[in-house]
């Protein structure tokens, strides 16, 4: 193909994708003078090159268009959606006959009158266009322009073509006489960027004035459709852009086109640069002193800024992969016959051009999804008490190494019942395990394969093929997608994905004496278990789990995976394993390894054909000494745990039904203080845990004080029999309330452990909150507040000036009750803790709370009467649970029980808000 | 000048055709012979990462000047014994198959020979079929059978 041609096709599918946005953008607001111009503008430049380059098809379209458009601009007629669709229709054609041009180099046969009809009536200003067929003649030569006199109306003749006085001949489809074409330039805005433009516009492919003419059409469009559309091949950034654009044809020197290969090869022997580099800073930090050292910094920094800059030229604004979604929504609002904004924010954020053309599709699809699934029609948002358009938000924004894409609408969100049905009739879950599963648990089944909850195919979506296949493509390519939805309010999307797929963050570990690494992004957390650790391994059914905070963790030995013999299956309190808590298709997952050993920024190479079988890796990578490890693929392990899943779940739901609900466990901190049985707290009520030299110990105001961290702090025994040390190293338990800090002196502790507790109330005893069964031993628990209020003379009474705010507490469970009202005080509220929602809302009759903290474990439904109670009404309303998946729709917020900085803080903002109200 | 060192040119062009090169290779105790224009480099083995659970065949992926090149280990290819004392100071051919980097281990590393077409044999018919596969015939050396190894024959079925 000819290269001008080829870059001409290049050019103008960019300018094409700017049209369609802009179009969008203009039929929304007709008024738009600008957004007109820039279309005007980009039209008019297509065709000009097309009559340059020879291809009348396309120039005759591109002209008609231009034509209606020129309308709009000089205010003629005002811009229907009708029009502008005839608009995008013509801007349609021209793809498709650049498309074949591509595919063929040259123009296809067809005929475009009956749209070039359609638009020149349009021009006319008739309401309904109607694409009556028009005899088209011959493609004929370009016309010769000639200086002509300003013409009236021009006459229609027989063949149903206008007779043209200034051509002296009839007008072919799509043309406009000279004059009127004078006409609605000389009374459009005068527009500086135009005016060259607009003299060569009548006469595409002038004999007279060719070369010099098309030179200026496309110079100062040029920079303004680089600006927009940010071409496939990333141009290098200029700050002064905006500048430049008014300079005219010099900006164009100011970015180059690279082919794409250029860069990857560039990108490539970079990788490799850092990885020698890394591999000499090894070597010379093995020397004491090396005359290399001063050197190798160099080259250090060099190769780093280098690597940066690389990266850079491979980054693009992901609004690029944004640029078709507003034709996409607006096609899609009008076949659906919804009114659908498309709200865009973070355009300018940037990522890898490699992730960008992987995630443009799932995005699509999900924009098409939100469309069609996700928000009502007008009809019904009026009946739900919304406004009648709808909105899809995409939002971008880094955080920490990834993009995180929002995808939100604000329509019907997702129907817990029916995927719940769904799901069951599916196969996915047993009815029974259902059940017991959170509502956004629930939701995560949208993306199981085959799962699809619309009721009918439409011609936007609901063909089977749904967010399994947009879960995939994100995964393949290191990313994560996650959902929030609320019935009635709309569904967001998350979707998590690394910057560049070339360099990611991975955690090595060792198993077997082996290293391996493990992408980052794929890993929750780290925790020790076994040993002295507080998270137990338990066997269940032959499958092994890890207790971790208030969930069971399906455990799988990294070795497991890897088909080597486990090292030993056994982790206990003498055996003490890492275990890395891997997240993968939304399910969380444990991997046991031997060794941790860092996190390193690794360059991902292919495996060669030869390993493709092995189907556990994802790639392999040379580490800073020069040995390469393998790199774990996070979807291997999930499928080896998916096998032990079953045999997991089976358990944990005899478990539960054993206990009758969801374990709720406490993690509490077991020590001796005086006498033989041991004691605890709750660990979310102590902030440290020091070991103070008690030499340092003073005495005053009855107390002992010990300066600590700037400030004296009192201490108190845990037992009244057991004093204080004098000498030696004392255990003290730190609390803080109100930045107020007290200590409580024990003799050891012994460990912290997490257990579901089974309070039995013992209040007979100052200080004593009850005795439990912890790790089969009776166990007293203490009562902290009791404590505080031995060390901190004003603990609960936190400041004159602040008059208390008047709190509720619903909790059945006497342990919590007495857990939290403390807790509560301390932090300045007066607190009424009651059992039940009708005994809160009598409290709440002889006295408005600012807030009404609730438990929804035990009975949500109940809890739920106080939302809807007049004797509560304006004031917030805080769920509490054990659970952070659990359903709070409705409430204020919900707050983990254990969570004690969260629960202060959320209570604080309901308290607020009571006041504003 | 020029007349003559064209003449030499061609005299040498008549004494290469019927000859190939060959660098020759120990595999346990068989002599191989694998043609000059496969072989990319020749390395001694350092620093072999294990790739659980590939097939036997592969010996590991090893770093070999910043690429990564996954080793075959010809020994087990060849349905010979392991060594007992693992791949440990095990020489590698390094070769470029299909875009990607392969090395074969192999026992020791030898010559380079050149080799007349005369000497050529195709393949005797009670040859073990897993070598007949990967060996296109022998060359008769004066005390010694060399056999032809196929690089591309050997690690096509490997990346099968």
């Amino acid at each position: 193909m000819d290269e001008l041609l080829g870059e001409f096709i290049t050019e103008t599918n960019e300018f094409l994708e700017t049209v369609d946005t802009q179009l969008v953008v203009f039929e929304a607001d007709p008024t738009d003078g600008d957004t007109l111009n820039s279309i005007f503008r980009l039209v008019h430049t297509i065709k000009g090159t097309c009559g340059f380059l020879g291809l009348p098809r396309l120039q005759f379209v591109a002209h008609a268009g231009e034509t209606l458009l020129g309308k709009f601009r000089d205010g003629t007629l005002v811009a229907t959606p009708d029009q502008v669709q005839l608009v995008l229709e013509s801007i349609d054609r021209i793809k498709e006959i650049l498309a074949e041009l591509e595919a063929t180099g040259a123009e296809p046969e067809g005929d475009d009158s009956a749209l070039i009809g359609a638009l020149e009536l349009a021009a006319e200003g008739h309401p309904a266009p109607s694409a009556a067929p028009v005899p088209v003649e011959a493609a004929a030569p370009a016309p010769e322009p000639e200086p002509a006199p300003v013409a009236e109306a021009a006459p229609t003749t027989a063949s149903g073509l206008r007779w043209d006085p200034d051509l002296g001949r009839e007008l072919r489809p799509g043309e406009v006489s000279l004059a009127e074409l004078e006409a609605a330039f000389l009374s459009a805005t005068p527009d500086d960027d135009i005016e060259p433009v607009a003299s060569a516009a009548p006469a595409p492919a002038a004999a007279n004035a060719p070369i010099a003419s098309t030179g200026e059409v496309t110079a100062p469009a040029a920079p303004a459709v680089e600006r927009r559309a940010a071409p496939e091949m990333r141009a290098i950034k200029d700050d002064d852009e905006d500048a430049a654009a008014k300079g005219g044809a010099v900006a164009s020197n100011q970015t180059i086109r690279v082919n794409v290969e250029v860069l990857e090869t560039l990108m490539t022997m970079v990788s490799e640069l850092v990885l020698t580099r890394n591999q000499l800073m090894q070597m010379v930090r093995n020397t004491t002193d090396s005359e290399f050292k001063g050197p190798l910094q160099r080259l250090s920094a060099v190769t780093a800024e280098l690597q940066d800059s690389v990266m850079k030229t491979r980054m693009q604004p992901i609004g690029s992969a944004w640029k078709k979604l507003p034709r996409i929504v607006r096609d899609a609002a009008r076949d659906l016959n919804k009114k659908i904004d498309l709200i865009m924010d973070g355009e300018a954020t940037e990522l890898d051009r490699q992730v960008l053309e992987l995630i443009k599709d799932p995005l699509t699809h999900m924009i098409r999804n939100s469309c069609d699934h996700g928000l009502e029609a007008p009809a019904a948002r009026a009946a739900a008490g919304k406004s009648e358009t709808g909105s899809i938000r995409l939002n971008a924004y880094h955080e920490g190494g990834h993009i995180v894409i929002e995808v939100s609408d604000d329509g019907a969100g997702l129907s817990t019942a029916r995927i719940r049905d769904k799901a069951i009739k599916n196969g996915l879950v047993s009815e029974e395990l259902a059940w017991t599963m959170s509502d956004s648990q629930i939701h995560r089944f949208i993306f199981a394969p085959g799962f699809s909850t619309a009721a009918a195919v439409t011609s936007i979506s609901g063909r089977g093929v749904g967010m399994d296949v947009v879960r995939t493509n994100i995964e393949l390519i290191g990313g994560t997608i996650d959902l929030q939805s609320t019935e009635g309010r709309g569904t967001k999307f998350f979707i998590k994905i690394p910057l560049t797929l070339a360099i990611v963050s991975a955690l090595v570990v060792g198993s077997r004496q082996q290293r391996f690494a493990i992408p980052q992004l794929s890993i929750v957390e780290l925790v020790g278990a076994g040993g002295a650790s507080e998270h137990k391994v338990e066997i269940l059914n032959s499958a092994r789990v890890l207790r971790l905070r208030d969930r069971l963790l399906p455990l799988v030995d990294l070795s497991e995976v890897l088909g080597v013999p486990p090292r030993d299956p056994v982790i206990d309190e003498s055996h003490s394993a890492f275990v890395v808590v891997m997240q993968h298709s939304g399910q969380l997952f444990g991997v046991v390894v031997d060794e941790v050993f860092d996190t390193e920024e690794i360059v991902v190479k292919p495996l060669s054909k030869a390993l493709a079988d092995v189907g556990t890796f994802s790639g392999a990578t040379i580490l800073g000494d020069g040995s390469v490890i393998m790199i774990i693929d996070p979807g291997a392990v999930y499928r080896r745990v998916g096998q032990a899943e079953e045999v997991v779940e089976e358990a944990v739901e005899a478990v539960q039904k054993k206990r009758g609900q969801r374990p709720e466990t406490t993690s509490m901190i077991v020590f001796h203080a005086g006498g033989e049985q041991p004691k605890a707290v709750p660990l979310s009520l102590v902030t440290r845990l020091e070991e103070l030299d008690a030499t340092t110990f003073e005495q005053g105001d009855g107390r002992t004080l010990v300066q600590y961290r700037g400030e004296l702090m009192p201490i108190v025994a845990a037992d009244p029999y057991a004093p204080i040390a004098t000498t030696g190293v004392q255990p003290v338990l730190v609390f803080t309330y109100n930045g107020l800090a007290a200590g409580m002196a024990v003799d050891k502790i012994v460990d912290i452990v997490e257990e579901a507790l089974d309070i039995e109330m013992a209040a007979d005893r100052a200080g004593l909150l009850g005795v439990a069964v912890i790790k089969g031993k009776a166990t007293e628990v203490l009562d902290v507040s009791h404590y505080l209020s031995l060390a901190l003379t004003n603990w609960d009474d936190p400041g004159v000036n602040k008059p208390a705010k008047h709190i509720v507490l619903v909790e059945r469970n006497p342990f919590f009750r007495n857990l939290l009202s403390p807790l509560l005080r301390s932090a300045g509220y007066e607190v009424e803790a009651v059992e039940t929602v009708s005994a809160a809302l009598v409290c709440a009759e002889y006295r408005k709370p600012a807030a009404v903290l609730t438990d929804i474990d035990v009975d949500v439904a109940s809890a739920r009467r106080l939302l809807s109670d007049d004797r509560l009404a304006g004031t917030s309303i805080v769920a509490l649970s054990g659970s952070p998946d659990a359903d709070a729709t409705g409430f204020a917020s919900l707050v983990r029980k254990s969570d004690r900085d969260s629960l202060i803080a959320a209570i604080e903002n309901a308290a607020k808000l009571e006041i504003a109200a | 000048m020029n007349a003559l060192a064209s003449r030499q040119e061609s005299e040498l062009a008549l004494a290469k055709a019927g000859t190939k090169e060959f660098v020759t290779v120990h595999v346990a105790d068989q002599l191989f012979g694998v043609e000059v224009i496969a072989i990319q480099d020749v390395f001694s083995l350092k620093g072999l990462t294990p790739v659980p659970g590939a097939r036997p065949e592969i010996a590991g992926v090893l770093n070999l000047r910043g690429r990564i090149v996954t080793a075959i280990d010809a020994r087990c290819r060849l349905g010979l014994p392991g060594r007992p004392q693992g791949y440990a100071g095990m020489m590698a051919v390094g070769v470029e198959y299909q875009g990607e980097a392969y090395g074969i281990l192999v026992d020791s590393v030898g010559e380079v020979l050149r080799l007349s077409d005369s000497d050529f044999e195709p393949n005797p018919v009670n040859l073990n079929p897993s070598w007949k596969d990967v060996s296109q015939g022998v060359y008769r050396l004066e005390g010694r059978l060399l056999m032809t190894l196929n690089i591309d024959q050997l690690l096509c079925v490997a990346t099968a």
